[in-house]
């Protein structure tokens, strides 16, 4: 079990020893070291893609009483695979109007910020890629880079529905940003630090969902909305918008975005686990087993509201956000922070 | 030549030939996409200075929040075609007046102020210093900032639904 747990950190440790042998200089041996984290991240994002894709049409057809994907493989699960082949191979078409470049660049665009947001969360004991002190807040500006992804798509298509569907993303991004900060300071006042070790090492006796559960909850409607995630699918709305910005979109550049997608549903996930269910603590498993069993929970969750919530409308969208949303994010705040007063007066 | 001096040069080569693009790009909305890539730089610069807060706050803000505005002001209002839209670079003579005017007005202003140089370290973290100076010493400004956006906020409500004259 020690092993296990101290697996990755002995591969990293493992590759340092290897190259100090060579005499490498050591800014160098970082250097290979982070690399080697960023392709280990990749590989993560990659094998999670293929098995939310394979999860989600499992639980889409549970919830529909149909088997969903049940050929290639036990249960189905290379169906994915197989689909990926056959995205890869598909002509690549670009509208004869679109505007070229910000229409080739919008979905790296996307998927980029998504790729960017594992740079700071702790996977595990000791396993966090690069120890930001501010890397909460570095979570959230990174998110807030996608926006302006969509955006391109949307305007680079030139397709009133492509556009329509931007506007829609950007407006519902824009809207959701704001509770989504207003909850996750609750968390950062009552550990005074923006750094996501220290939040996690905080939550060593107690988790934060006993303090803030309040938050919790608004994190998570905020989060479904930032991810455009049923029920707040409106962007993609296709009853209105037939595919909203992914309209003009095919093969491989229509498949970063869902990509993108489900690297941004993994690392909000990460983010709750990290901030609302103590991390990577957890008794007897080691610590990196934990934290995926709480990220892949917190997955499911957001998988079943989708396919049993039906879409909400445009204008409701709005009313929830500003005029139900904030005002109890805010009102979370300021009970927290009587909370907090109120403690040290007790403890004296 | 040290790592972080190439670093600078390669992010200040960036900021610099995309802030050129601001200007003489033709298409207004590419214009407003080069505008995101200088603002992206610049906080590139922050995370050279050991500024990492300050980076953040440049991303959430202006890449995230201004930037966004402006490209859906410019989007919104498009008309059939788009080029041409940029009024600086369709005036090549009254921009370059400008531009020339403005470069030669900060490089005064750069150059005749006596900037305090200090040989202490970068600080470790500088958010709580950041926040203990705004909630102490400058918390006047830092309230005034805040009343002045209110307002903003709810003079752009005004503008968009119209004031009602109470009965």
């Amino acid at each position: 079990m020690e092993l296990l747990e101290r697996l990755f950190v002995n591969i990293a440790g493992l590759a340092r020893t290897l190259m100090a042998g060579w005499s490498l200089p050591n800014s160098i041996i970082e250097l290979v070291v982070l690399i080697l984290g960023i392709i280990a991240i990749i590989g993560l994002i990659i094998v999670d893609a293929i098995i939310l894709v394979w999860l989600e049409r499992k639980i889409a057809g549970f919830i529909q009483e149909r088997p969903g994907p049940n050929r290639l493989g036990p249960a189905g699960v290379f169906q994915t695979i197989a689909d990926t082949f056959k995205l890869l191979g598909k002509e690549d078409v670009i509208p004869r109007s679109a505007d070229r470049w910000v229409f080739r660049l919008a979905p790296p665009l996307v998927f980029v910020p998504a790729i960017m947001l594992y740079a700071v969360i702790p996977f595990g004991k000791d396993m966090v890629p690069v120890d930001l002190n501010v890397g909460l807040f570095y979570c959230f500006s990174i998110a807030s880079l996608g926006t302006m992804s969509f955006l391109m798509a949307g305007w680079g298509s030139h397709n009133k529905y492509s556009l329509l569907g931007g506007m829609r993303t950007v407006a519902q991004m824009i809207s959701y940003e704001i509770p989504l900060l207003l909850s996750v300071l609750g968390v950062v006042m009552i550990v005074g630090s923006l750094n996501l070790s220290d939040i996690v090492a905080a939550q060593k006796n107690v988790w934060f969902i006993i303090i803030q559960p309040v938050a919790f909850i608004i994190y998570l409607i905020a989060a479904t909305a930032e991810l455009n995630r049923g029920p707040f699918d409106l962007p993609e709305g296709e009853q209105e918008l037939v595919a909203g910005v992914y309209t003009e979109f095919s093969g491989m550049r229509w498949a970063l975005f869902f990509l993108a997608e489900y690297t941004n549903m993994v690392a909000t996930a990460a983010i709750a686990v990290t901030l609302f269910f103590g991390g990577w603590h957890g008794p007897w498993l080691p610590s990196w087993m934990w934290f995926f069993l709480k990220v892949y929970l917190i997955i499911f969750f957001f998988m079943v509201i989708k396919w049993t919530y039906p879409r909400i409308r445009v204008d409701h969208l709005m009313h929830f956000g500003w005029k139900f949303l904030i005002p109890l994010s805010l009102a979370n705040l300021l009970l927290t922070g009587v909370g907090i007063e109120i403690y040290r007066f007790m403890r004296g | 030549m040290s790592v972080s001096t190439i670093v600078f040069w390669i992010i200040a080569a960036v900021v610099l030939g995309s802030a050129i693009s601001v200007v003489t790009a033709q298409n207004l909305v590419h214009a407003a996409l080069f505008m995101v890539l200088t603002f992206f730089g610049v906080s590139g610069l922050y995370v050279l200075l050991e500024a990492d807060f300050l980076a953040v706050v440049q991303i959430l803000i202006y890449v995230g929040a201004i930037a966004v505005l402006i490209v859906f002001g410019v989007m919104l209002t498009q008309r059939k075609g788009m080029e041409e839209t940029n009024v600086s670079s369709s005036h090549k003579w009254v921009t370059g007046i400008l531009v020339t005017i403005l470069m030669v007005g900060f490089a005064y202003a750069v150059t005749r102020t006596p900037w305090q140089v200090s040989d202490h370290a970068a600080p470790e973290s500088t958010v709580g210093l950041i926040g203990e100076l705004m909630l102490t010493r400058f918390v006047i400004p830092f309230e005034i900032v805040g009343i002045l956006l209110l307002v903003a906020v709810l003079g752009a409500i005004i503008l968009t639904k119209g004031a009602r004259r109470l009965p």
